[in-house]
């Protein structure tokens, strides 16, 4: 890099990606240093091509391990899962993290839960690295100002034995939401905003930022909610600049830096974001002062309307091909076009995953529950036993439990029907998970995507119901 | 890895956009042996709750049992990481996939398994997928070292492939052998690192 010449204003993902290429190749292929590697119960794969290729992993200090896809929600014991193939997997990353050295909040110890919960509440997600995980979701910790995404089991493979990947660069995007939030509207509401506007494909091949006045006014939690769900609008990954907010949540954390180290991090996290006038590949914008409470009525995320809509008539669309495929999704929901949405019923609520399950989210839960009852069997699934600690100091279970709710053990649970957790066919949910893909909570199974605090209301009304009004 | 150089094979047309790797293979049915895997192809779209094969769901349409190549809408295969997707699509036979655009997760794991996917303007895989409908069992002709395609029609299409990916496929590069010889950069990376950034290693 020649140091006389000025650089031209980078954004954080160029510079992220610039601190970590070990190898630039003529073709335009890099390798890329992964600085974290998160691990969960589904990473035996990823361990199983090791050992065939009798290789260990590079860096296990860099490794962090925890189960939570095959996790019960009403058990802390591993012997209690009754699958036997997947007790296996749950005991197998006991086992791989003892002889890999990699670092494991195993079941039983209360920093176990959903390892996109559990990577930044430790401090191990930090500004300015890059991170990978065996899942989807790994695009959450970009909220911390890392660039974070998800990758195959092959690809584990390839960075517990190289702790490096190969990638072709992505595209920049950026996605300002500017003012002020209503009362009442969270982060869902905002990504499920933003993905309504640009599509489930909308981010394709880009690294989206998430910028401007209302993601900047959002805790460490809402922006994880955000950015958990870049990957539904397609994006490799979704970033929000680090500041004094990120800067405060990591100060203390287990895996943060400690003292003249401390000071030499926040130095360095102070030159993270992007700089005055960087040039995204693509600008799209929202006016946070419009974005109401959300519900998704289909089958792809994209598929979400204010709660103040009705359900969508496929006589409106645009071509044939958009039409079908909005019968077909109405077909599989059970819905007919043009009903308000408040006037849908729903069966049963689930509050938990990697988008809402941590404090903030159960304390805008809480709040709405607080003094009503649950008329639908709902459930509360705690995204780390530190979260479920915290919220059971400040009484939240109480609250929960008077309302009628279920106080279940962390995990996945219902977000990804694959632990015994998921609702019987026909059934209606209102899930404050990630996707309300076909069969995603189970075969037959209707999930519709909402806040933690939409969840509630629909708990303790039958049906969708506007929280705007419960509040206050 | 097994290598990818020409394919000339019968085609099936999936019209669905934003199809999920959900649906390619439930999540159910992850955590089990691979073996045990094949037949669960796009389970919930092919069988019904009883298990019986529902007829409007193209795969189970006469024509297009040899298919070998999946010709599909935009953002096919978005979605959860599992690799599974791919593996389950390459033990059925399907090794390469045509769509205006992908999940990014599952393009990448393509490559880790020796199956192909491309790239091409929506109009003309709208077009190709109306002829596969017209025609089943219609044939599709794929040449990675000229990066083309040959349609049904007999029409080809150019393609746009990374030369990295291209010769990982060619010649059935093993990816993580060819990162292990980059071990001086790597350790010389994490020299720099160690430097720079000593708190990552405490």
């Amino acid at each position: 890099m020649a140091t006389t010449q000025t650089m031209p204003p980078s954004t954080m993902f160029e510079k992220i990606w610039r601190r970590h290429v070990v190898v630039d190749r003529d073709d335009g292929y890099t390798l890329l240093y992964i600085d974290r590697h998160l691990m969960h119960d589904g990473s035996e794969g990823g361990f199983a091509q090791l050992r065939k290729r009798k290789l260990k992993l590079r860096r296990p200090d860099r490794g962090f391990a925890t189960p939570d896809h095959y996790v019960l929600s009403d058990s802390r014991r591993t012997a209690d899962i009754p699958d036997p193939q997947h007790r296996r997997l749950v005991e197998r990353i006991t086992e791989n993290a003892a002889q890999s050295g990699v670092t494991l909040f195993d079941l039983g110890d209360e920093r176990q839960g959903i390892a996109h919960v559990v990577g930044p509440e430790q401090g191990i997600t930090q500004p300015g690295l890059t991170l990978v995980c065996g899942d989807s979701h790994t695009s959450t910790h970009g909220a911390m100002g890392a660039l974070a995404f998800g990758i195959g089991t092959s690809e584990v493979a390839h960075v517990m034995a190289t702790q490096c990947l190969w990638q072709r660069k992505p595209k920049a995007m950026r996605v300002s939401v500017d003012g002020k939030l209503g009362e009442g509207i969270t982060a869902k509401d905002v990504i499920l905003a933003i993905i309504a506007k640009i599509g489930a494909a909308g981010a394709v091949g880009h690294v989206i930022e998430y910028a401007g006045s209302a993601i900047r006014g959002m805790s460490i939690e809402g922006r994880l909610t955000v950015c958990n769900m870049s990957i539904e609008a397609g994006g490799k990954a979704g970033m929000v600049a680090p500041d004094d907010t990120t800067i405060a949540y990591l100060d203390g954390r287990p895996f943060a830096p400690e003292g003249a180290e401390w000071d030499k991090a926040v130095a360095f996290w102070r030159t993270v974001p992007s700089d005055q006038g960087a040039v995204f590949d693509r600008d799209v914008s929202l006016d946070a002062a419009a974005i109401v409470p959300m519900v998704t009525w289909g089958t792809s995320p994209e598929d979400a309307l204010p709660i103040t809509g009705r359900i969508p008539e496929p006589s409106t669309a645009s071509d044939a091909a958009k039409k079908d495929s909005m019968e077909r999704a109405l077909d599989y929901m059970g819905l007919v076009p043009g009903t308000p949405l408040e006037q849908v019923a729903v069966d049963r609520v689930f509050i938990g995953s990697c988008t809402n399950s941590r404090i903030e989210d159960l304390r805008a839960a809480a709040k709405v529950a607080k003094g009503r009852k649950a008329v639908i069997p709902s459930w509360v699934v705690a995204g780390s036993g530190l979260v479920k600690k915290q919220a059971e100091a400040e009484g939240l279970d109480k609250i929960f439990l008077a309302a009628g709710f279920e106080w279940r053990e962390p995990g996945c649970s219902m977000c990804v029907g694959m632990n015994g957790d998921t609702g019987k066919a026909g059934q209606r949910i209102a899930s404050t998970s990630n996707r309300n893909f076909v069969g995603r909570q189970g075969p037959g199974v209707r999930t519709h995507l909402v806040s933690p605090a939409m969840a509630v209301a629909a708990a303790v009304s039958g049906h969708f119901t506007d929280v705007r009004r419960l509040l206050g | 890895m097994e290598s990818f150089t020409t394919l000339e094979a019968p085609a099936v047309p999936i019209d669905q956009p934003n199809l999920d790797t959900d649906q390619i293979i439930p999540a159910r049915f992850l955590g089990r042996p691979r073996e045990s895997q094949a037949g669960h192809l796009f389970n919930d779209l092919r069988y019904d709750a009883q298990g019986k094969e529902r007829p409007d769901f193209i795969m189970n349409k006469k024509g297009y049992e040899g298919a070998q190549i999946v010709v599909a809408e935009r953002n096919f295969a978005c979605g959860s990481s599992r690799e599974t997707a791919v593996t389950v699509m390459v033990d059925n036979g399907l090794k390469a996939f045509v769509a205006p655009s992908f999940g990014d997760i599952f393009f990448n794991n393509c490559f880790q398994n020796g199956a192909l996917p491309i790239r091409l303007a929506a109009a003309r895989v709208a077009e190709i997928r109306a002829q596969l409908h017209a025609k089943p069992g219609a044939m599709v002709r794929i040449d990675l070292p000229s990066q083309t395609m040959v349609g049904p029609d007999g029409k080809t299409d150019r393609f746009e492939i990374d030369s990295f990916r291209k010769d990982c496929l060619l010649k059935g590069v093993d990816e993580v052998n060819l990162t292990l010889g980059y071990e001086k950069e790597i350790a010389a990376f994490e020299g720099r690192q160690h430097q720079e950034m000593s708190w990552l290693d405490r």
